[in-house]
């Protein structure tokens, strides 16, 4: 596998909404779905499903009813337009493939983007949709190298093999060798006939495995550079971030019971949901300077640690981004998880809190953190009130592959590589079929 | 903090503190408000059963619990109604969003209830319970007193089953140990071992939970109760708290098609009643006697449980972590996954540095479901209807009775305890890394999109594949509910003044 990898990318475009026109938008995008804020992946205007590279894809207008909070940090209210953003998770570059979106969903994107600022619309779309391509801060990608191709190869592989193997308990391991066996027969004969199919994976793009090679190096390297600076002024620091810590105001009340409803509505139709949200980063230099290295530091991890199904405890993100808006007085974040929005809460609280801590209390109003990983997202309620209050409604989000979850992929993928190895052993012969 | 007052016991509804078993005949009365004086006036002087163990053992004993929509009809402040949650606010039945979430959908849709949507939610339940023979007065003389200011919606009548629920199992076993002299440390930090024993604020209002935190709930100036007839609150000394000692009620009535669970796995059993057995234990996770398919193990994880309780109660799955004695999918397991925050036990501080990161496999394999202890529910059904005997129901022709189960559970946060539960852990298709199945009791049969089948049943084997049960058809219908508060007794008394319709 370690010299097979077809990266992921994610991308995001953002265009301002032109003043008085976004009511248009919200229509045109409400056209665009089955289910409300579900894409029908045949609409006519982005046929999503048509883009075999793309594993979830996003329409969002991004504005935020908190913007007023910074104003308890003595700021006044500033005057940030609403944008419309719009956001891809897909296998290979994501310039190629918005270069393909650009290229075959052309009208659609046309009659999208000409409710935005700037658009014109006999202009040239690659280069207009290239100039509003918005750098992410940091990028979390479930597994590096599944692409949608195999997830679809290997769900219908699942099925087949499920509805195959006989379920009678097994007398030997020897048996279990045979009854593999017996499978791979059935796999590739259902090959042959075209019923399954199950495609090599591609050759990693050097130029990928180069530019994560030079990051691997670069960023502990900057930081090795920086850190006789960062111990000298390790003291200041900490003194600084001790007082925000005891001073930043806390914005926490319950989010309005309407809105709730409304994001609601767009909750449940399957059993992967979205998530995005959008706050004021605090005002000030440390803040700034503080996000951006912990979020260039997060990009690390993800990069090259997180990379095979887990973002420390949580199994359950699918992709997920931070990035920055408006010279960083703006953060956005957005993610594709498994279960139920309650739970995915949950599971943040009790397993990474330290971690939500980290990423997110440079936000204005986050509950108050300790030391920067301690108490703020542990405090149940003000966290799931602070978090649905900054969650925006996704008008209209994309996935590839309805009714599969994490914990699908992950086994499919595992039943296809036992399938695919020359020689097990008993013991392994057994633990594959109890995959089936 | 603040001061460790010991609990009110004189103030906290009966329930929540016992199960009444002695108490053989109950039924659940639901009622709207006729006339708001009238049923204010009755309210203030019911005769509430306390948590105060009497002795000799009482012969009757009632509660009360309001929805949302009974406190508007009370006429209560709207500024005060909207101090209690969101869910509890809105209802059970109120918007299709919760519904999916909850799996009432298909034919558990809230528009086929018998009481619970639109113009059938209850506005107060009481709840009647007495000693054998003695409810049908009981039941007269309350219904003779609330007469003037209630009108009866639905009466829930319920069966003593002799501790067992419709499809033959007994019932009621596994129960959060609450902490009632408030032993356990109030602090919020993560907890190794799986333990049965909860903090007093994940079941009652005004107490610190197992966050170490207040769940909120609501609390009043001074003002708004002038005649200081609500405690004060602990983590608010200048608010009277209108929560303390009272909790959130969920009731939902369940029916239970016994005739059809048994003839399916007689079907699947092919006709071998042993076979069939087996099959209704792996679902349940218990045998029909109670006994756990894991075996309890000698340590207790409730140092206070009454020992007969225990010896029913007192495992948890670590050994078992494939599902090979109790499926990952049974019942009981999905109900109460009985695990810790963090998965590999104590170890050193590397080690569980080393898990919080998520780099021990193993650890992490055992990972997708956590954290039990903020997800308890203290349950308070009864059944209804005749239940059936398996010999009888499992022959073709046995034609199909009415019932169920009442369901009754009571938490501090709707939310993160029930709906958490019945949402994630019971109608969640991808519980523990299953794939293709709810909780084969209580789950409805809905496939997920992309025609991906919900309706199977995995029971994992030690040397092949799992055994599969498949096209498992729907056993439990839910046919009403509705969120309630069941307030401490001083709580209830306050709403029935005029100080509760604002100031």
């Amino acid at each position: 596998m370690g010299d097979a990898v077809t990266p992921q990318s994610q991308f995001m475009l953002v265009a301002q909404v032109t003043p008085g026109q976004e009511r248009g938008l919200r229509e045109l995008l409400k056209t665009m779905t089955s289910k409300p804020g579900m894409a029908d992946p045949t609409n006519a205007v982005l046929p999503f499903g048509q883009f075999e590279r793309l594993h979830f894809a996003r329409l969002v207008v991004l504005d935020d009813p908190t913007l007023g909070d910074i104003e308890a940090h003595g700021v006044t209210r500033p005057n940030l337009p609403v944008y419309l953003a719009f956001i891809g998770s897909c296998d290979g570059s994501a310039g190629e493939c918005i270069a393909d979106l650009a290229q075959r969903a052309a009208t659609g994107l046309r009659r999208i983007f000409m409710h935005c600022d700037g658009f014109n619309a006999d202009g040239d779309l690659p280069a207009w949709i290239q100039a509003h391509q918005h750098r992410l801060a940091a990028n979390y990608i479930n597994w590096v190298g599944r692409t949608v191709r195999q997830v679809k190869e290997e769900s219908a592989l699942q099925r087949a093999l499920a509805a195959k193997v006989p379920r009678t308990p097994l007398a030997s391991g020897a048996q279990a060798q045979q009854l593999r066996r017996k499978l791979i027969d059935f796999v590739d004969a259902e090959v042959s006939a075209g019923r399954l199919g199950l495609t090599p994976p591609e050759p990693t793009p050097l130029r990928w495995k180069i530019a994560k090679l030079l990051h691997l190096v670069a960023i502990p390297l900057a930081g090795l550079i920086l850190l006789p600076f960062l111990i000298v002024l390790s003291p200041l620091f900490i003194f600084i971030l001790r007082t925000k810590e005891k001073t930043d105001a806390e914005i926490c009340p319950p989010p309005d019971r309407a809105v709730l409803l409304e994001l609601q509505h767009l909750e449940d139709y399957d059993v992967t949901n979205q998530y995005s949200a959008f706050g004021s980063v605090k005002p000030g230099l440390f803040r700034r300077w503080l996000v951006t290295a912990l979020l260039v530091l997060i990009n690390y991890t993800c990069r090259h640690v997180f990379t095979r199904g887990f973002l420390a405890r949580v199994q359950t993100i699918h992709f997920a981004f931070w990035a920055f808006l408006d010279d960083k007085r703006r953060l956005v974040f957005t993610s594709n998880y498994d279960g139920g929005h309650e739970a995915y809460m949950d599971d943040f609280i009790n397993k990474v809190a330290w971690g939500l801590n980290l990423a997110f209390s440079h936000g204005v109003g986050w509950p108050r953190t300790g030391w920067l990983v301690a108490r703020g997202a542990r405090i149940e309620n003000k966290f799931k009130h602070y978090q649905r209050r900054h969650q925006l409604p996704t008008q209209v989000w994309y996935q590839a592959y309805p009714g599969l979850a994490l914990v699908d992929l992950k086994r499919n993928q595992r039943i296809r590589e036992g399938l695919e190895r020359a020689s097990v052993t008993d013991a392994q012969a057994q633990a594959w079929l109890q995959l089936l | 903090m603040s001061q460790n007052r010991s609990v009110e016991l004189d103030d906290v509804q009966g329930l929540m503190r016992f199960g009444y078993k002695h108490l053989t005949e109950a039924c659940f009365l639901l009622l709207h408000v006729k006339d708001p004086a009238a049923a204010r006036a009755w309210l203030a002087q019911a005769p509430v059963t306390s948590a105060v163990k009497a002795d000799p053992l009482p012969e009757t004993a009632l509660h009360v619990a309001l929805t949302s929509e009974g406190l508007r009809a009370l006429e209560v402040a709207l500024d005060l109604l909207a101090k209690f949650s969101d869910e509890f606010v809105a209802g059970m039945a109120s918007d299709a969003a919760r519904a999916r979430r909850l799996g009432d959908i298909g034919t558990n849709d809230p528009s086929g209830w018998r009481w619970g949507a639109g113009e059938r939610v209850p506005h107060v339940a009481v709840l009647l319970y007495a000693r054998s023979g003695r409810l049908a007065a009981w039941e007269q003389e309350i219904e003779a007193q609330c007469g003037a200011g209630f009108v009866r919606i639905e009466r829930l009548s319920t069966s003593d089953l002799h501790g067992m629920e419709p499809f033959g199992f007994v019932d009621g076993i596994s129960q959060p140990h609450i902490d009632w002299e408030r032993k356990r440390p109030v602090h919020d930090q993560d907890q190794i071992k799986y333990s049965n024993v909860s903090c007093l604020g994940e079941f009652l209002l005004g107490y610190p939970n197992e966050y170490g935190l207040y769940t909120p709930r609501p609390l009043l100036t001074p003002q708004n109760d002038p005649g200081g007839l609500l405690p004060r609150a602990e983590d608010a000394p200048d608010q009277a708290d209108l929560g303390r000692n009272g909790c959130y009620l969920v009731l939902r009535q369940l029916h239970q098609d016994v005739h059809g669970f048994w003839r399916e796995l007689d079907r699947q059993a092919e006709g071998n009643t042993d076979v069939r057995e087996r099959l209704a234990a792996a679902m349940a996770g218990r045998k029909k006697n109670g006994e756990p398919l894991v075996a309890p193990s000698g340590e207790s994880a409730d140092n206070d449980a009454p020992a007969q309780r225990s010896n029913l109660n007192n495992f948890t799955y670590e050994t078992d972590p494939r599902g090979l004695r109790c499926p990952l999918g049974a019942h009981i397991r999905r109900m109460n996954p009985r695990n810790a925050d963090l998965p590999g036990g104590p170890g050193g501080i590397l080690s569980r540095l080393w898990r919080m990161l998520g780099f021990n496999t193993a650890a992490r394999e055992q990972d997708l479901v956590a954290s039990t202890r903020f997800h308890r529910l203290l349950r308070r059904g009864r059944p209804f209807g005749a239940g059936v005997m398996p010999t009888l129901s499992a022959m073709p022709s046995s034609p199909g009775t009415e019932t169920g189960l009442h369901f009754i559970c009571l938490v501090a946060n709707i939310t993160r305890q029930f709906e958490f539960v019945q949402s994630a852990w019971l109608m969640g298709s991808k519980f523990a890394g299953l794939t293709a199945e709810r909780d084969p009791l209580l789950g409805h049969r809905l496939p997920n999109p992309g025609e991906s089948p919900t309706d199977g049943f995995s029971i994992p084997q030690a040397d092949g594949p799992d055994h599969r049960l498949n096209n498992l058809p729907q056993f439990v219908t839910v046919q009403g509910g509705a969120y309630f508060f069941l307030p401490g007794i001083r709580a209830l008394r306050y709403l029935t003044t005029t100080n509760s319709k604002g100031v």
